[in-house]
């Protein structure tokens, strides 16, 4: 995975609470069986109409149609547990979400594909906001190490994160390896754990049958 | 001190715990579907990892497929080609697949449930955030991201932080003409769309104790639309009686086993939940969403709110949604005129939904201009349906009948809004392009959407005449 450690850039201001994850990488782009391909479609909605960039979206306006941060309102991500949207976001190249709340499921997907989720209070928020929108080439700087976001007139918030999952980022690390290496202790719990079903598994696995 | 149901699942499938860390663990039951799992496969292969549980993992396909000519091939070359792979998928890994041509295919947390797979006590896991359905058994259950879908795959388990608990306490009776999906429209309308980010919840009370284990169903689906993690209730001979004799129900003595085990799946008397709301059934009505996410919703005798008397914090997104679907403020619900009806999804497609709709729609017409969907949960419940005679009630009503899958709640096959038409919509989510670029889609309950396929507008079904309700009744 893409490790993460620092950023510095402009903060595209996405003005709406409750921001889903079906408008962030809509339903007809999911069929797709990569992992890429799905930046192009970000936001595609409310980027496009008729095929052709609508100029008032934030994403397509300059200074913030190449943003790495994203400035958003509270419950970012709502909705469909799609991990496309993560991929559509790191694929167009956000690095950085800073919102009041996230939406769980989301924020869990945005630590396994190098996205930093920032939680930050509503006012401070707003403060970015305000600033965005009055000076619009400001730039961020996000410190995942020291925990930091820093911009102009010596603006700076502390940002809490988890310490596992701090490390997840400043390592990119494989979980699924790190959980493997420790795979005698899921040998041993499943020794003496059962489920009341049989096993869904048998020789001619696809079943057909009408 | 006590412990709560969520404590209780959660001690049990403890595999590690280390300071600063997330807690490994032990996932039950793995649900898999054709369009959170390529990623996750692939994964698999490029690291040369095996499924380490095949025989605890289940797939199907709902999300991408059609739902009428299913003998031919899948026209979506797209989707198809993602349909193929989640053959291919399963075949190369040993995973039981119900495919298209499967007699038990169908929505993934309709299917689990009516096989008798999905049990109290389980954790349950799925590319899919109404997996939060499955809480209806007391297990927990909920949607991941396809990372994690890889994590479960290769290493039955995931790492979880703790969350916090939720009592939700709800008092009274339903009223009569009032079903599981207003009470929990309701609920999230009072409290919001995010208000139990971070938790799970318990759902209790005498309400809940009195619904069928399908209308359980419909409320912890929709735990995900408050924002939780997942939603329970604790098992009881509902769920017992529910259980025992389907296919993947343990018999004999390990029912006995079973039961003795699961009868400890409640939360102790003294246990302490992080949070405990009351809520008054008795005041709920039947429920119709008015804006853009499911919280934004109002009583079928309400009128679409004015945002300027919105609390501050709800204002602009009450004017955002309100422009989106086209709504005047001060409109009286029961005045908006619908193009399509779409009964179905993981939140209101089985047997009991179809029947509660059936009897709405039995010996009446849709309005002209209404275009209205029946789509069963599972073949299982089209068959069953059909056994009864309900296709027909539909079909002679004008409704079309349609093989199952998710279809219209999510539109990723051709079951589409169109641009500014208005679906009133048995699914859960209500959001912008859902269902369709520009679709406006209005959520209510199954009885509540045959009866606005027929008048072509939303009525109070608690006005419905009554007679007409008798014939199928159960």
């Amino acid at each position: 995975m893409q490790s993460f450690k620092k950023v510095t850039g402009v903060a595209a201001p996405l003005d709406a609470a409750n921001i889903d994850t079906d408008a962030i990488i809509p339903k007809q782009f999911l069929k797709r069986i990569e992992r890429t391909g799905f930046g192009q479609f970000l936001f595609y909605d409310w980027r496009y109409e008729d095929g052709k960039e609508k100029p008032d979206f934030v994403l397509n306006m300059e200074p913030f149609r190449n943003a790495p941060i994203l400035l958003a309102r509270k419950n970012f991500g709502c909705g469909s547990s799609r991990e496309h949207a993560p991929w559509a976001l790191s694929e167009f190249g956000i690095r950085v979400i800073l919102a009041p709340s996230f939406a769980d499921i989301f924020h869990n997907n945005c630590f396994k594909n190098g996205i930093l989720p920032i939680v930050l209070p509503e006012d401070v928020i707003q403060f970015l906001f305000d600033q965005a929108e009055a000076q619009p080439g400001l730039k961020l700087t996000v410190d995942l190490e020291s925990q930091t976001v820093k911009g102009h007139d010596g603006f700076e918030a502390v940002f809490e994160i988890a310490p596992y999952r701090k490390q997840l980022l400043l390592e990119g690390l494989d979980e699924i390896g790190a959980t493997l290496r420790a795979e005698e202790k899921i040998t041993a719990f499943e020794g003496s754990h059962k489920v009341f079903y049989p096993a869904l598994a048998t020789a001619n696995s696809v079943d057909s049958n009408s | 001190m006590g412990k709560t149901l969520y404590e209780k699942i959660l001690d049990r499938h403890l595999v590690s715990e280390e300071r600063d860390q997330p807690s490994l663990v032990y996932i039950d039951l793995h649900l898999v579907h054709e369009v959170t799992s390529p990623q996750a496969f692939e994964g698999l292969r490029i690291q040369n990892r095996q499924v380490r549980r095949p025989d605890l993992t289940l797939a199907t396909m709902d999300h991408s497929i059609p739902t009428r000519n299913r003998s031919l091939p899948v026209q979506d070359e797209i989707a198809r080609k993602q349909v193929e792979t989640l053959v291919d998928n399963c075949t190369d890994f040993g995973i039981k697949l119900y495919d298209l041509k499967s007699a038990n295919q169908g929505i993934v947390h309709v299917i689990a449930p009516e096989l008798g797979i999905t049990q109290p006590g389980q954790t349950i896991v799925c590319g899919d955030s109404h997996t939060s359905t499955h809480g209806a058994f007391g297990a927990l259950a909920f949607g991941i991201g396809t990372s994690e879908v890889e994590h479960v795959l290769a290493t039955q388990t995931l790492k979880q932080y703790k969350s916090k608990t939720l009592a939700i306490n709800i008092k009274g009776d339903l009223p009569r003409g009032t079903t599981a999906k207003d009470l929990i429209l309701a609920i999230i309308g009072q409290y919001g769309h995010d208000f139990a980010t971070g938790y799970v919840i318990e759902y209790r009370g005498d309400v809940i104790r009195n619904l069928s284990m399908e209308e359980r169903m419909t409320v912890c689906n929709m735990s995900i639309e408050m924002g939780a993690r997942a939603g329970l209730i604790a098992p009881d001979e509902t769920t017992f009686d529910y259980l025992k004799g389907r296919g993947y129900a343990p018999s004999g003595s390990d029912w006995e086993a079973a039961l003795t085990e699961w009868k400890t799946l409640h939360s102790d008397e003294n246990a302490q939940f992080d949070l405990e709301i009351e809520f008054d059934a008795e005041k709920v009505t039947p429920q119709v969403t008015w804006g853009t996410n499911p919280g934004q919703v109002a009583g079928i005798s309400a009128t679409v709110p004015t945002p300027e008397e919105l609390p501050q914090a709800q204002k602009r997104s009450a004017e955002k949604a309100l422009q989106y679907m086209g709504l005047a403020p001060g409109t009286p619900i029961t005045e908006i005129q619908i193009d399509k009806v779409f009964i179905g999804s993981c939140t209101n497609s089985r047997i009991e939904d179809l029947r509660k709709a059936a009897a709405i729609a039995k010996g009446r017409k849709v309005a002209e201009r209404v275009e209205a969907l029946v789509v069963p949960g599972s073949q299982l419940v089209k068959k069953q349906a059909e056994a009864e005679g309900l296709d027909q009630i539909f079909l002679q009503a004008g409704f079309e009948w349609r093989e199952a899958g998710c279809s219209m709640c999510l539109g990723m096959n051709d079951d589409l809004v169109g641009p500014e038409e208005r679906c009133a919509s048995t699914s859960n989510r209500n959001f912008e392009g859902r269902q369709g670029k520009k679709a406006r889609t209005h959520l209510v309950s199954p009885e509540m959407a045959a009866a606005a396929a027929i008048a072509g507008h939303f009525v109070d079904v608690r006005q419905w005449p009554a007679k007409e309700q008798e014939g199928v009744m159960v």
